[in-house]
């Protein structure tokens, strides 16, 4: 029971430190900008489009995943989620023993794993407040430009997304906590976070791709005869590319947002028959069916999470508490 | 006989070849307060850290109110206070606000903790000061509000890990009157670590002396004194004891890298 107070108290207090701090005011106003700024152009193209249609349908979560800005809102978390991750957990530990308030800590009556779940918890507190409060406000923007209301159905697509995206911060959250066990200094421990960053997005699409040309090389011009090997190679480029957790996110959110998309395989590699049957039957598939299609990539998403934290707690637990 | 509050049986701690407490045994009963001595790097840091459960014997074992603080370390942890040497705030945090994490961490309601933390404050005068960022305190504010925080918790034992270091000579009496007053008032157990002798010698009821990583002499002092010095008189210092020690055994201790 005191255990149990005592995590609600580092919960409480690292809440309390996350909401009056100034990166998160900072970050808070980033974010804003740029997401209105994107749903505003996506708002008035899709308006110009809807023109003539006397009942759109199913066009409200177009604004999340219509690129017709530089990028769709669902791009953009994919992309700049796990920085507000890095933001919010880089210094979790190693801010404590700067401060050297942590044999303090843990010398008080909890259990040195609720220093981490309790700070865990937090920033994904505040992960949540931060994209519920930002999907509501493209949501109401939507609103104004398009003049649409959302069905139930698109709110709870919105629902799901905004879970798994929650996840996925919390990925990164993880791993930005891991970074402020393992390194004492917190720039170094902010910068190994963003050079992992950097090596999921950028690195992992280029790998895959050499690593799918050298197993399968597909000649310049293919030919009927090449469709396996072309098949052979769109494989181990996706295999290979869900290394990165962005890969698997954004996969995820695409089939959550998009009735129309069954499947999160891309088109070349669907059979014949499937091909068939989707252009036959042109429905959008229902969110349970929606959710069953993505719910590998979350289990995965979730299951790295899991290993993050493992690795978290096996390092705090035998670490020397002196700095 | 009441059963110790405090006590180590052949206490060892290794860091790769170094030991760093070597065999330790001793006792602290209740109420007393103990003098934990020694020069710098003699082991009394990673002593305490090994009696708060923080840092995982190599050996031996040690009990705290009968509990054994590596199997059970948050039991342990809710009869203990603990004052790390170099203690460390929150810095944009008030002293008020300080120590109501501690108490929250403690599993106490904020309207029990309220006047806890008054009285804390006013044990330790910072009274006045409650309201103040912790930043800007100074280092003698500090060192009380961290004795302000062992006593919220309301601790059967205190690990004071060198409290007065830093502090001015007015400061030091003050901190050494609140020591004593923890166990004539408060009948708390006070664990007192420091190298300063004779600042021990003023509020401790007996002392151990450790060099090396090993305890040389535990006692009474004026015990310590008559058995090592071979000297009965009034005028005796703890600062002699310990020169005595420290020259006999340091030779030893030193290069034999055991
Ligand atoms: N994490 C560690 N790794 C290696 N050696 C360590 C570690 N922590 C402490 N030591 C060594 O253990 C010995 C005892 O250190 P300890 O901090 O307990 O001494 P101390 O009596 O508290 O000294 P001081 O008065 O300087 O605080 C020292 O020689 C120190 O170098
Ligand atoms: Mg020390």
């Amino acid at each position: 029971m005191i255990a149990v107070r005592g995590l609600s108290a580092i919960y409480r207090k690292e809440l309390e430190d996350h909401f009056s701090s100034t990166r998160f005011t900072l970050v808070l106003t980033v974010v804003l900008m740029v997401s209105l700024l994107m749903s505003w152009m996506t708002a008035t193209s899709v308006r110009k489009e809807l023109e003539g249609f006397a009942k759109p349908s199913l066009v409200f979560l177009v604004l999340f995943t219509s690129s017709g800005a530089m990028f769709s809102f669902a791009q953009f978390v994919a992309f700049f989620g796990p920085l507000i991750g890095l933001v919010l957990g880089f210094d979790a530990i190693n801010r404590e023993r700067a401060l050297r308030t942590l044999p303090k800590l843990v010398s008080q009556p909890v259990h040195r794993d609720a220093v981490i779940n309790g700070k865990f918890l937090a920033g994904l507190t505040t992960v949540g407040v931060l994209l519920t409060a930002l999907v509501a406000m493209i949501a109401g923007l939507g609103l104004r430009v398009l003049g649409v209301v959302p069905g139930w159905e698109e709110i709870g697509r919105l629902a799901l997304y905004l879970l798994v995206s929650a996840i996925y911060v919390g990925f990164w959250l993880g791993l930005a906590i891991l970074g402020s066990v393992v390194f004492r200094g917190m720039a170094t421990s902010a910068l190994a976070v963003l050079a992992l960053w950097i090596f999921l997005a950028f690195f992992v699409p280029v790998v895959a791709s050499l690593a799918a040309d050298a197993l399968a090389p597909v000649p310049p011009t293919p030919t009927m005869e090449d469709i396996p090997v072309v098949l052979q190679n769109e494989q181990i480029k996706r295999a290979v590319s869900y290394v990165s957790p962005m890969t698997l996110y954004s996969d995820a959110t695409a089939v959550l947002l998009d009735p129309m998309r069954k499947t999160t395989r891309s088109l070349v590699l669907l059979g014949p028959m499937e091909r068939l049957s989707l252009t036959r039957f042109q429905n959008p598939l229902p969110l349970a069916q929606s959710a069953l299609v993505a719910a590998p990539h979350l289990l995965l998403l979730v299951a790295g999470t899991f290993v993050v934290f493992a690795l978290c707690y096996a390092t705090f637990m035998r670490q020397e508490i002196r700095a | 006989m009441a059963e110790p509050v405090v006590q180590t049986i052949e206490l060892t701690k290794r860091y790769g070849a170094q030991v760093a407490v070597d065999r330790l045994t001793l006792e602290v009963s209740e109420g007393e307060v103990f003098g934990f001595l020694g020069p710098n790097g003699a082991g009394k840091t990673t002593t305490i850290l090994m009696l708060l459960g923080l840092s995982e014997p190599s050996s031996g074992t040690a009990r705290v109110c009968g509990l054994d603080p590596t199997r059970a370390p948050v039991p342990v942890k809710r009869l203990v206070g603990y004052l790390p040497e170099n203690v460390g705030f929150y810095e944009d945090m008030t002293g008020y606000d300080n120590l109501q994490y501690v108490t929250r961490l403690n599993g106490v309601r904020d309207r029990d903790a309220r006047p806890r933390i008054e009285g804390a404050l006013e044990t330790v005068g910072l009274a006045g000061e409650r309201r103040k960022r912790v930043g800007a305190y100074s280092k003698g504010m500090r060192q009380r509000l961290g004795i302000a925080e062992v006593l919220v918790r309301q601790p059967r034992v205190v690990f004071l890990d060198e409290p007065t270091v830093g502090l001015d000579p007015d400061a030091t009496q003050r901190m050494l009157e609140l020591i004593r007053s923890l166990s004539r008032d408060q009948g708390m157990t006070v664990f007192l670590s420091s190298h300063l002798l004779d600042q021990v010698q003023r509020v401790s009821d007996r002392v151990g002396i450790m060099l090396a990583g090993r305890l040389v002499a535990a006692g009474p002092i004026d015990e310590l004194a008559r058995r090592s010095l071979g000297v009965d008189q009034a005028r005796y210092t703890l600062e002699e004891i310990f020169m005595r020690y420290f020259r006999q055994e340091q030779p030893a201790a030193a290069p034999a890298g055991r």
